[in-house]
């Protein structure tokens, strides 16, 4: 587990949070310019803050007159930029922070094969494209055998089909590795999909931080992480598959169908919900072709810029969100504690529990 | 026109064996002063830089008879290095290389200079956060990448050293045999009516020396480029 507290004052602008970080995968969120880099970068020891008190696990690596040097942190780094050795072949870029560690937990050929490198190894980075240099440059920082691993917005650079190609990679790296990671990012459908906690970071301060599923959906901070993108999280288990091609899940307000879902029965996913893909209705609506709708309980309206309303309702222990018009709001009567259905234009599969 | 002369074969000699010392004795300087420079910005920076550079604009007549004022039998350093090490450079070929030496510099540092301007300080991070210390770093990334930088600036040391001619006639002289140079020897065959001929003889051997160093860098450079740049 990591904590830091950390302080620094630039020109014009001032960072100071406090925040700490449990196993799984945080993500830093956050507008640009809100100071995320920053943070990354005072943990990893590349900068020194005014006051900074960062500690990983029992050690001390920033603490009054205390600064460990970066390379005794046993901190990955993963930049937005690869940063990979040009005068190196990928082997040798991926063995070369095996020089200076002992010990390995993780092995050079479980990395190759999980990052599927094994085709790559031989070439120098110029003859790779932008995604394998940076699944290159999440092995040898895996492979440098860290006690936390700190990803700077590793999908930035690169583009649809590249960040979709990566995103599996880094999902199989949370499950199967017990490596904490913090992950940089102000793309909020990725982070609904990594992350197991969220850190959210607005112009040097913190604003919220918590588990991933309550701080997306909670309203007051979907302004802060972008409307358009605003949607919450829920649990789900696959009940069975239909002989049509549906999946059936079971979550806490219902019954949910998906097509196409190549997920065994009994598993748990984690599905997205974006907010402005929920229709309400206060009774069950009757010749409709959607199939996805779930009994909720309305537990606050929220006043968001324009003519929208934030709703967030209830499905017995988890909550969603729903971007509909405050005219819709008052025509239907909403209010907290009023029984709605929520009809689901939209669904996506945010990961395997 | 074949059979060289003794005293042409020593001056031969004598050019190369200077100006491979020269090369070789200030590269560590010369790859420290030039990480200085590039790197660390401080207090009287200017004024180092502009001492580095002087040698380049000074006559040198200048620059020698600066030499041989301190580094002569009398001045302070020509006496601690007689003390210390019972060595003398005045009128001696170590002298001469003391000479090249001073005068190649500021080529080297300007090139290798420009070597460490290119290298990307984020690939220096990296190596850091991936567990090398900064002795490290700069042997296993720093070094590799500024090396055709490093080569170009010695390249550019060798020639100016064997070309070198006012500091060196100016602290050491013209001694047939002991600080007798390629240049000098010229100077001294042109001086002498008839020997035009056998000045034009080590004209050629100036020559072709220069254009074997310059290839020679040229291969090299590539060869490195090649594995820095996997092209």
């Amino acid at each position: 587990m990591l904590q830091a507290a950390l302080a620094h004052q630039f020109a014009g602008f001032r960072l100071d949070v406090k925040f700490a970080v449990p196993q799984g995968v945080t993500a830093l969120f956050g507008r640009s310019g809100a100071g995320k880099t920053t943070v990354v970068r005072a943990i990893a020891g590349l900068m020194r803050c005014d006051r900074a008190e960062v500690r990983l696990g029992e050690r001390v690596l920033d603490a009054g007159g205390v600064h460990v040097p970066p390379h005794r942190r046993k901190i990955g780094y993963v930049f937005q930029d690869a940063r990979l050795f040009p005068h190196l072949t990928v082997r040798q870029n991926l063995l070369y922070g095996q020089w200076f560690s002992g010990q390995r937990r993780v092995g050079f050929d479980d990395v190759v094969a999980l990052l599927g490198l094994g085709v790559l190894l031989g070439r120098t980075p110029v003859h790779l494209s932008g995604g394998e240099k940076q699944r290159v440059a999440i092995g040898r920082a895996l492979l440098s055998d860290p006690d936390l691993l700190l990803l700077d917005e590793p999908l930035a650079a690169l583009d649809e089909a590249h960040r979709a190609e990566i995103l599996p990679y880094l999902e199989q790296l949370r499950d199967e590795l017990r490596l904490p990671m913090i992950y940089v990012s102000h793309a909020l459908p990725e982070v609904a999909r990594l992350a197991t906690s969220i850190v959210v970071l607005e112009t040097g301060r913190l604003l919220a931080s918590g588990p991933a599923a309550d701080i997306l959906s909670d309203p007051s901070l979907a302004k802060v992480m972008g409307l358009r993108d605003a949607g919450s999280v829920i649990v789900a288990r696959v009940a069975k598959h239909e002989p049509d091609g549906l999946a059936v899940l079971e979550t806490a307000g219902g019954l949910v169908f998906l097509p196409g879902l190549a997920v065994a029965v009994g598993a748990a996913l984690r599905l997205r919900i974006p907010a402005q893909d929920v229709i309400l209705s206060r009774q069950r609506p009757e010749g409709l072709s959607a199939l996805n709708i779930l009994a909720a309980e309305v537990v606050s309206l929220t006043e968001v810029e324009g003519a929208a309303v934030l709703v967030t309702l209830r499905l017995a222990d988890q909550r969603i969100l729903a971007r509909i018009t405050r005219r819709s709001a008052a025509a239907l009567g909403l209010a907290p504690g009023v029984a709605c259905f929520a009809i689901l234009k939209s669904v996506a599969i945010a990961g395997v529990v | 026109m074949t059979g060289f002369s003794p005293l042409e074969w020593a001056a031969i000699g004598l050019s190369v064996r200077v100006s491979l010392w020269a090369t070789v004795l200030s590269l560590p300087f010369g790859i420290a002063m030039a990480w200085l420079l590039a790197r660390r910005r401080f207090w009287g920076w200017q004024v180092v830089n502009a001492l580095v550079h002087l040698p380049l604009v000074l006559p040198p007549v200048v620059t020698g008879y600066l030499l041989l004022l301190t580094f002569g039998r009398n001045g302070p350093g020509g006496r601690l290095l007689e003390q210390l090490f019972g060595m003398t450079l005045a009128f001696r070929w170590t002298g001469a290389v003391l000479a090249a030496a001073v005068m190649a510099f500021p080529l080297m540092v300007r090139a290798i200079r420009l070597g460490f301007e290119a290298v990307d300080v984020g690939l220096e991070q990296a190596a850091s956060t991936l567990g090398a210390s900064p002795v490290w770093v700069f042997a296993t990334v720093t070094l590799p990448l500024i090396l055709p930088g490093v080569i170009a600036g010695s390249v550019l040391a060798f020639a100016k050293a064997v070309g070198e001619f006012g500091a060196t006639i100016t602290f050491v002289a013209n001694i047939p045999g002991e600080t007798q140079t390629l240049p000098t020897a010229i100077y001294a065959l042109l001086q002498v009516p008839g020997q035009d001929g056998t000045a034009l003889r080590l004209v050629v051997v100036s020559l072709v020396i220069a254009m074997a160093a310059l290839i020679a860098s040229e291969l090299l450079a590539r060869a490195v480029q090649r594995r820095i740049g996997g092209r």
